[in-house]
């Protein structure tokens, strides 16, 4: 063991709390679960299950996810390369901006797709009245290409974060060395930068494989009840027809097939061709000179902004104007600019003791999300080391650290529900088994996300410490941190962004108490009335910005004496 | 910022977070009532309930109709329950519930004064709490624009003039969605159903796979100001609509269709959970649920009708709900043998 003193035992040390933790809160309620399930099927007489709709599942999940996650580099590795290279007039807003879709509810994404994209969507009127149809031109709500475009409009900022930031980190020096020895720039790409890039790019690419694999509530609301994941075939099972056994079948066929994914990743990641030299992010980035370089960047940006800005700004716009002056005339869309759905958020009009006030739902999600943060990124920090050091076992504890990705909500909702409903161990009683539960859907992100910078620090540097007596703390404190400190702020803007938009297996956790801003929003939008759904998205409007707050505020934090800024 | 100062704050936040559920006063006893999602009451109300009888009531929201008595089942399989009362199943579900043996029997006092027909459980286990109908609502101003005609019944829908025009839940993921199909098999028999629903596939019906998506995103009659002008909805969403208008209206945007046999009864119950340690309290809950206060707490806080027959309606509400002439319903043992089949016949026959 390099760079790190003493015996074994600190191995072992560095792997408790993560494994303790996983255990506890992913292996346990799975375990139980599934247990549960096939105990049923022994006693309904072990019936067979229908493997032609397990495969035909099995086959359209796989290749919708390929496909998405395809489209999602398309767009994601330019933009990775916009940001980690040019300066430019409202770089650091599209950054934050397109983050944002990672946080919102699927309902809210429907919303916001449909209001730009629906039958009377703005894109939609505004081609009607210029070619005078009579038919919307576009119908692309409950279709395979809405699937598409939303899981490319939910996973970019994964690509983008974590490519963009190790491309940031590269060191100049080695394309200026690959130039001035004659190479021309694809030459200098294929074979400098892309080895370089790889293990980034592939680990990025897996996370949005998996989350597009698991993806449900974008199949469900935008694909229609045409399409089918295994999630939604899971949820469908195992919730409605209460057939649990199928749906716990098809829950080991996803974690199995996540399982192969992680193991064949972990072959490809590894950095083969040496340490990259690191620089500091800021200093590779400069404006825009040459006019291919000043056209790449408008394209980037403006594809940026088609995709990801204008959802996200005709919800906005949603929330603060108002379509519905006189519905008897609504021919022609009567509008004007509104505060009513803010003011309304305010107003308890029905002394539901399910109203919340908006105060106390940000409150509630920044509280959760900044504990999911913390816990998350303890872990990951402590797993991220033992795997650097675990040599070749690594190759075997990477996957199960990933595995929470391909858990099925529903199947690891449910098993939570029959792990931890008592006192002490219930939601009421120990609140932070909430926060637990955010950190294991963001712990495979931080992991992805810390570890390949990690495996990128040369042990000369910690060797060389080391030689001069500086100790492991010291050289944690001194060597490590400073070039760790970017990816661990990427780890940590992502886990607090996931823990305020998870809807997923923690909302059977949820005991009423507490409610967080996506409670709120689905209170609002689940049902009828023009201010229930102008105050579903304002409160999701709300959600945006604290998320955009959040992540500025992490991403300042720098180390005492340093100056990057 | 420092790296210090952040961390910091995330760990005062975690304590924060350790501290918040914290109740004071351990020594008081607690409810847990299980509910679906769309559960809602007043808070005063609540609050002298836990007063009277000195408890802490815990509403758990445990998804929708049918999620939520799934969830229980699968608690209750392997050990207690997760709660004392479950609030939200409906005839729907009923027998799945009674045949898993979920419930204790409880003959509540205010039961003599409800109408036998919500009592669907002749040994009271499940009790009625409070009824709805899912009907079509339909855009008024679209509808007089065109100039055209409501449909007067289910098989009117297949007519030409009514091509594309009506968005449907998938009954295999939503509750209304379910009702809805229930209707046309109460309408056109078990043998009937299929015809009727290929005559409504060629007529371009449009199929969503939640009441979210149908109602927000597909119905021109909602802020949504989607392309279909008839969804399966409540007989009491334009209710909501005129209550929750933007600005005051003098009639609901939307109406509902109730013409005979077009809507599906939805009655609800509450049950007290077998094993419960506080059987007492849970019998006074259900009272509670039963109680005059309640009943007329209930249309506007969940846009349903009370099953108490004394529990006056508030008047915007009364006025804009449709009220069915002759609602359809089922026999909840066969609904309970042939759901599942009709449902995947449905999904193989309409989605595939």
């Amino acid at each position: 063991m390099k760079g790190m003193p003493g015996a074994r035992w600190w191995k072992f040390l560095l792997w408790l709390l993560p494994a303790a933790f996983l255990l506890v809160f992913f292996y346990q309620p799975l375990a139980a679960i599934l247990r549960l399930a096939f105990s049923m099927q022994a006693e309904s007489g072990g019936q067979s299950f229908p493997l032609g709709l397990v495969a035909d599942t099995f086959v359209f999940t796989f290749w919708q996810a390929a496909l998405s996650t395809l489209l999602t580099l398309v767009v994601g590795l330019p933009a990775a390369y916009l940001f980690s290279h040019f300066e430019f007039t409202g770089r650091k807003f599209l950054r934050i901006i397109a983050l944002l879709p990672f946080i919102l509810p699927t309902v809210v994404v429907a919303v916001c797709f449909n209001s730009l994209l629906g039958p009377r969507g703005w894109l939609n009127v505004g081609l009607m009245a210029l070619f005078h149809l009579s038919e919307p031109p576009i119908r692309l709500l409950n279709s395979l290409p809405a699937i598409l475009l939303a899981h490319v409009f939910y996973n970019s900022s994964v690509i983008i974060r974590i490519v963009g930031g190790a491309w940031s980190r590269l060191d100049r020096k080695l394309t200026q060395a690959a130039q001035m020895l004659g190479a021309n720039p694809w030459r200098v790409f294929w074979e400098v930068i892309f080895p370089l890039l790889l293990p980034a790019i592939a680990g990025a690419s897996l996370l949005v494989f998996l989350f597009d694999f698991t993806s449900f509530g974008v199949v469900l609301m935008l694909g229609g009840p045409r399409f089918a994941t295994l999630e939604v075939e899971i949820y469908t099972q195992a919730l409605y027809l209460f057939n649990l056994p199928l749906a716990g079948m098809l829950s080991l066929v996803q974690l199995a097939f996540t399982l192969l994914i992680a193991w064949l990743h972990n072959r490809v990641s590894l950095p083969r061709y040496g340490k990259a030299a690191l620089s500091a992010e800021r200093a590779n980035l400069r404006r825009p000179q040459t006019r291919n370089e000043k056209l790449f960047v408008l394209l980037t940006a403006v594809l940026l902004i088609a995709l990801i800005l204008l959802p996200l700004l005709s919800l906005v716009t949603r929330s603060v104007v108002s379509l519905e002056a006189d519905r008897g005339a609504r021919g022609e869309a009567q509008t004007g600019f509104t505060l009513r759905y803010y003011r309304e958020l305010f107003r308890d009009t029905t002394g539901s003791i399910f109203y919340v006030p908006p105060a106390l739902a940000v409150r509630n999600s920044v509280l959760y999300a900044g504990a999911a943060m913390l816990i998350a990124n303890v872990l990951g920090l402590l797993a991220s080391y033992a795997l650097r050091y675990s040599g070749r076992v690594s190759r075997w504890l990477e996957p199960v650290l990933i595995l929470p990705l391909g858990a099925s909500a529903v199947t690891l909702g449910l098993g939570f529900v029959i792990v931890f409903r008592r006192a002490p161990w219930d939601a009421l009683s120990f609140p932070l088994l909430i926060p637990f539960a955010h950190a294991l859907v963001a712990l495979p992100l931080v992991v992805r996300t810390l570890l390949p910078a990690l495996r990128a620090i040369p042990d000369t540097l910690r060797q060389a410490a080391g030689t001069l007596g500086a100790g492991w703390m010291r050289v944690f404190r001194e060597v490590d941190l400073p070039l760790l400190l970017r990816p661990l702020l990427v780890s940590m803007v992502f886990a607090f962004t996931i823990s305020l938009g998870e809807f997923g297996a923690s909302s059977f956790l949820s005991t009423g108490q507490n409610p967080t801003i996506p409670v709120a929003i689905y209170r609002y939008i689940s049902q009828p009335g023009a201010l229930n759904y102008g105050q579903a998205l304002a409160m999701s409007t709300i959600l945006l910005l604290v998320c955009a707050a959040g992540s500025l505020v992490i991403e300042k934090a720098r180390l005492p004496g340093e100056e990057l800024f | 910022m420092t790296l210090k100062k952040l961390i910091s704050a995330a760990l005062l936040l975690l304590y924060l977070t350790a501290c918040a559920g914290q109740t004071p006063g351990k020594q008081i006893s607690q409810l847990t009532v299980m509910t679906h999602d769309s559960f809602a009451v007043s808070a005063e109300l609540v609050a002298q309930f836990e007063a009277e009888n000195q408890v802490k009531v815990n509403f758990i929201k445990g998804g929708d109709a049918g999620a939520a008595l799934n969830r229980l089942i699968l608690t209750s399989l392997s050990g207690a329950p997760e709660a004392d009362v479950f609030y939200g199943l409906d005839n729907t579900f009923l027998s799945r519930a009674l045949d898993n043996a979920l419930f204790d029997a409880y003959d509540a006092p205010a039961l003599a004064k409800i109408s036998p027909e919500f009592k669907l459980d002749p040994e009271n286990r499940a009790l009625p709490i409070n009824y709805g109908d899912v009907c079509i609502n339909y855009d008024k101003a679209w509808f007089a624009s065109k100039g055209l005609p409501l449909p007067q019944s289910l098989e009117e829908l297949t007519k030409p003039i009514y091509k594309g025009l009506l968005v449907v839940e998938n009954p295999a993921t939503s509750s209304p969605g379910l009702s809805f199909f229930l209707a046309s098999v109460a309408e056109f028999g078990e043998t009937g159903w299929q015809r009727w629903w290929q005559a409504l596939k060629d007529n371009g019906v449009v199929i969503v796979s939640d009441w979210e998506s149908a109602y927000y995103t597909n119905f021109s009659g909602s802020s949504g100001r989607g392309g279909q002008p008839m969804v399966v909805s409540y007989a009491s969403s334009p209710a909501a609509e005129l209550i929750y208008a933007e600005t005051p209206l003098e009639e609901s945007p939307t109406g509902s269709i109730v013409a005979e046999g077009t809507c599906w009864r939805q009655i609800e119950f509450a049950g007290i959970l077998k094993g419960t340690p506080r059987r007492d309290l849970a019998e006074k809950f259900i009272d509670f649920l039963l109680s005059k206060p309640f009943q007329e707490d209930v249309p506007l806080q969940m846009f349903v009708f009370p099953v108490l027959p004394d529990a006056a309606l508030p008047e915007d509400f009364a006025r804009a709900s449709g009220i069915p002439a002759q609602s359809a319903s089922l026999d909840p043992q066969l609904i309970a043998a042939k759901r599942d089949e009709w449902v995947r016949a449905w999904t193989d026959l309409m989605l595939k």
